[in-house]
């Protein structure tokens, strides 16, 4: 019992971080998506094509056993990180969330109607913050139940991490399955921790929508 | 042969990879739609006790991971077919995946399954009534084809999140492209390569479904008189 506790609390560490680093990295994506510059669109494509259409197990795979196969980046000051399951877990996972996060806040952004800008220029703001001010905290808003079920893919991935020994949540309750065969309470268990985390991840957001939504 | 040297001869047994990848992908498609469509009918029961079964099977499934549920069967089953004849008994890999990746993908596909029937107007059920059709002939020729229109879209994304899925079940040993590679970057020691070649086979296949996925939505939209 107390190793699912610690599996648990891995599982919510790895998610946490994996979430704040792509929701860090969808605002990059997402700009260059929409931006003027078709240069800028065909990279932020390129990203969104890669990371949603292929699984994020490979992209694990590629980033902590692929990283090691060149020679540059095994003598890099990037090594101690990629060498390092925890680092490779929350990189990875983070990129693919950017992924999805991007494209959902891009296409939010591109529906904040264009006189929302009009009229915050005509109020005086500049053109950054009318983006900061205006722009983007409307579009935060009409994505957020997407972004909520983004956390519980998020969360559910971590699950990964125990392919490259990290020993979270899901890896945990397979180690238990063997030693105690008691494969079915064991499962059951766990399922009930993911079941509880994500709930609440939920419901959370659900109240959030709601005292956002407040000014509507 | 370029690309043959670049993956030191393994080409052939990644494509094999591959196949496996569409079957277990096809099969567990097979046994997620018929879990969908009952969890939908226990959703949309009259019953209370039905419809309970019918929501706890959608959340419980939708928020664990899809792993635990691979790991749950092969481990499981492996322990109740143990019980049952007495003796070790190895679950087949392919066997356990479809069956958990069909348990995943059946409690989206009830969600979006209710959601679309729901999504029909009562009036075109009441019209159709009116005009004299049976309760079978109203749901087979004018509900369901409107709901199919609905669930289009929904169902497509999720079948394409089911093919990356499979790759999760080269954790137990079944023999698709992840495990190929994984195979392949130890005999050659050059994992990037190999995982790059299983990422772009996912990408072609994913591509693909996605197109055809489009093809038919706008098929599907011509369809559309409102």
């Amino acid at each position: 019992m107390p190793a699912l506790v610690n599996g648990a609390w891995l599982t919510l560490t790895l998610t946490t971080l994996a979430v704040l680093a792509g929701i860090a990295l969808a605002l990059p994506v997402a700009m260059c998506r929409n931006a003027p510059l078709a240069g800028l669109r065909a990279i932020a494509n390129a990203y969104i094509l890669f990371f949603r259409g292929t699984p994020a197990l490979v992209q694990l795979f590629l980033l902590y056993y692929g990283s090691g196969q060149f020679e540059l980046i095994r003598h890099s000051f990037m090594w101690p990180v990629l060498r390092d399951p925890f680092w490779c877990v929350v990189i990875a996972l983070g990129l693919n969330s950017a992924a999805y996060t991007g494209k959902t806040l891009a296409s939010a952004l591109a529906t904040v109607p264009a006189s929302m800008r009009e009229g915050a220029f005509v109020l005086g703001l500049s053109r950054l913050q009318a983006f900061w001010q205006i722009e983007l905290p409307l579009a935060v808003r009409s994505a957020l139940p997407v972004l909520g079920n983004e956390i519980v893919l998020t969360c559910k991935a971590t699950s990964l991490a125990s392919t490259v020994t990290l020993m979270e949540l899901t890896g945990t309750a397979r180690l238990l399955a063997a030693e105690s065969y008691a494969p079915y309470e064991v499962f059951l268990g766990a399922g009930l921790v993911y079941l509880a985390l994500n709930y609440t991840v939920l419901h959370g957001m659900r109240r959030l929508e709601m005292f956002l939504g407040r000014s509507r | 042969m370029a690309e043959a040297d670049l993956l030191h001869g393994f080409g052939g047994q990644l494509m094999r990879g591959a196949a496996t990848t569409v079957q277990l992908a096809l099969a567990s498609l097979a046994v997620g739609t018929l879990l969908g469509a009952g969890g939908c009918w226990l959703q949309l029961s009259t019953r209370t006790a039905s419809r309970t079964v019918g929501y706890a099977y959608a959340a419980v499934i939708r928020s664990v991971p899809d792993l635990l549920l691979v790991f749950a069967v092969f481990f499981g089953g492996a322990m109740t077919l143990a019980t049952l004849t007495g003796r070790h008994v190895e679950v087949d890999a392919f066997l356990a995946g479809a069956i958990a990746l069909g348990l995943s993908f059946g409690a989206y596909a009830s969600e979006i399954a209710r959601g679309a029937l729901l999504s029909v107007p009562d009036a075109q059920r009441e019209a159709a009534r009116t005009l004299g059709l049976s309760r079978a002939q109203t749901m087979w020729t004018v509900t369901l084809p409107q709901a199919a229109r609905a669930a289009l879209a929904p169902f497509g994304n999720q079948t394409i999140v089911l093919l990356k899925q499979t790759s999760i079940v080269s954790i137990v040993g079944c023999d698709e492209v992840m495990r190929k590679a994984a195979e392949a970057s130890g005999a050659t020691r050059e994992p990037f390569t190999m995982y790059l070649a299983a990422a772009c086979i996912y990408l072609a296949l994913t591509g693909i479904m996605s197109l055809g996925l489009e093809w038919t939505e706008r098929r599907v939209s011509r369809l559309d008189t409102r």
